[in-house]
């Protein structure tokens, strides 16, 4: 016998009502995250649900086990809490998606858990369980490694450029071809942990593949894309378990993330098929790019002094930002830079490029920690006509999205890019630590233009020494 | 539960989904891409579910590793996106608002 409270407490209706909550929060919380006044409020009213719904299923009668419950939840918290304060603001894609990965295992785990009891337990499941265990294993498996290889290459342990090997399509496809017909022996009667871990790995080794030859470009889709699997796996996992949450959480996701991922990969003018297939570059195009327009040109360099008095007599300034700036940590320097500029009467503005820097929102991010005022950034479609009327841009570390081959040059990698349009201002700055070509691994003609010229080195030292000269004009 | 009822909650979830972020601004991509995949770390439920049935030392660090692995997913995914949006915080609304703002500090007329 039981308290009555305590029956109460575990009855599993009750529990439900808790994850009902647990979903409302989450979609009210996802809704306040669409506006900026609303956004940080958002993220901690989802927290709170996740907080309700893990809490109602400590309640839960069956779940045993509380002291390696509490050992995963303190290993987690302990590598998970350092983790997210103390990663500096330039490397939080990669912490994105590293975090992704570990859900994705999360799930890859909990479905091969599950087999393994089941077979302890008079053999496979009913198929209602065990076609999600499969399709969780296989999702989970390639959102992890998926999520690592992002991870490896926007950390730069891995080379950013494009990674391919021969017949790359048709090993992925016997990859995932190898997955399916272990899942389905297994459906059809196999009972064999060996089949099971046979779709793990192959599954692991079609996220590493599938990954590995994507441009660095092209990363932030494929981490929304990974996220948006994620999900899906969880929500899988979810109708195995028959647990609403995790199948409303996860689909939740599976969806939005769909959502996000298009709008991400729209704002670059590529296809999700398109980039999966093989990133920019993919085709041995690599070289091959803006070759034509630079032939026997040369790129002109400048010094500090120089570029402070364009800067100081210019009425009207716009800096583009990239993701040289965030590596440089060069915001706070940037912004004293435009208030001394502003101080003397020129108008300053930022010309903000969708994809700039490594993810959609990373440049707005960095430069509203430096206190620059919202409405001095200015998104791309806003800006490119005011270029014609601008005296001076200053292109921070950014590189493709500059690059005016994605508008002219047919034959080049990212030709159909929506791009800033820097080359029409009056005279274009580029600030670059060295002639390398940008992220996606091709040269930019911007470079060679009459009026660009460049400014090497560091991107706050640059900004710094610019910023001297120009007090003392 | 049964699978027709299960199957009824995801599709209806998912169109949920697809209309909470049907119109969102550049800006907040990346948060909320961060913040969803936190909320898929709920998979962490499935873990505390299973582990308490898990038999044998392998089941059981699977499960541990899981459980790990989910919570990291929870915990550093709503962190992370916190200390994003951290920073849109003492950002000047646009004008356009129409909200009713607090008098400004001294700092912002300072400015």
């Amino acid at each position: 016998m039981t308290l009555p409270v305590a029956s109460f407490l575990t009855d599993l209706d009750f529990i439900r009502v808790l994850y009902i909550v647990a979903f409302v929060l989450f979609i009210v919380g996802m809704r306040m995250l669409t506006k900026p006044s609303t956004a940080r409020q958002g993220n901690m009213v989802a927290a709170v649900g996740m907080a309700i719904a893990v809490v109602a299923t400590l309640l839960i009668e069956s779940v045993g086990d509380y002291g390696l419950i509490a050992l995963g939840i303190a290993i987690g918290t302990i590598v998970g809490v350092p983790a997210a304060r103390q990663v500096r603001m330039t490397a939080m894609p990669q912490m994105v998606a590293l975090f992704n990965g570990v859900g994705g295992g999360a799930v890859a785990l909990i479905a091969w858990g599950e087999y393994r009891h089941a077979l302890g337990h008079g053999g496979n499941p009913e198929l209602d369980t065990l076609i999600p265990i499969l399709f969780a294993a296989i999702v989970g498996s390639i959102s992890f490694w998926g999520s690592n290889i992002a991870f490896g290459k926007l950390q730069e342990i891995i080379p950013g450029k494009p990674i391919t090997v021969p017949a790359q399509q048709v090993v992925n496809a016997l990859l995932l071809l190898a997955a399916v017909a272990a899942a389905i022996a297994i459906v059809t009667g196999s009972e064999s942990q060996g089949l099971f871990i046979l779709i793990l790995v192959a599954a692991a080794v079609l996220g590493n593949m599938v990954v590995l030859p994507i441009g660095g470009a092209d990363m932030p889709v494929v981490i929304s894309l990974l996220n948006a699997l994620t999900g899906l796996s969880a929500a899988a996992a979810g109708i195995a378990l028959d647990n609403t949450a995790l199948i409303v959480g996860g689909i939740i996701v599976g969806a939005s993330g769909t959502i996000l991922t298009n709008l991400m990969a729209e704002a670059m003018n590529r296809s999700i098929p398109n980039i999966v297939a093989g990133g920019f570059g993919g085709g041995g195009t690599g070289g091959g790019g803006g070759g034509a327009d630079t032939d026997g040109k040369t790129a002109k360099s400048t010094d500090a002094a120089d570029v402070a008095i364009q800067l100081a007599y210019a009425s009207r300034v716009v800096i583009a930002p990239g993701y040289g700036l965030a590596v440089a940590q060069a915001q706070h320097t940037v912004r004293e830079l435009a208030d001394e500029l502003e101080k003397r009467g020129v108008d300053v503005s930022y010309a903000i490029h969708p994809v700039a820097g490594r993810m959609p929102g990373h440049m707005n991010v960095l430069l509203a920690e430096a206190d620059v005022p919202y409405d001095a950034l200015k998104e791309m479609d806003e800006i490119n006509p005011e270029f014609a009327q601008t005296d001076v841009t200053l292109v921070i570390g950014a590189n493709d999205v500059t690059n005016p081959a994605a508008r002219e040059d047919e034959g080049s990698p990212i030709y159909g890019m929506p791009i800033l349009d820097v080359d029409k201002s009056g005279q274009v700055i580029v600030l670059k630590r060295s002639m390398n070509t940008g992220f996606a691994g091709i040269d930019n003609p911007l470079f060679y233009n009459d009026n660009t010229s460049l400014l090497f080195g560091d991107a706050k030292a640059s900004v710094a020494d610019v910023l001297t000269e120009v007090k003392n004009v | 539960m049964d699978l027709i009822t299960e199957l009824t909650i995801l599709v209806l979830a998912a169109f949920v989904g697809f209309e909470v972020i049907s119109k969102v601004p550049n800006t907040l991509h990346t948060p909320l891409m961060s913040a969803t995949n936190a909320i898929h770390g709920i998979v962490l439920l499935g873990g505390i579910l299973i582990i308490g049935a898990a038999e044998g030392f392998l089941s059981n660090a699977i499960l541990v590793i899981a459980i790990a692995f989910g919570t990291i997913n929870v915990v550093g995914g709503f962190l992370v996106t916190d200390r994003m949006l951290e920073m849109f915080k003492k950002r000047p609304m646009p004008p356009a608002k129409g909200e009713v703002k607090p008098a400004p500090t001294k700092a912002e007329i300072g400015q």
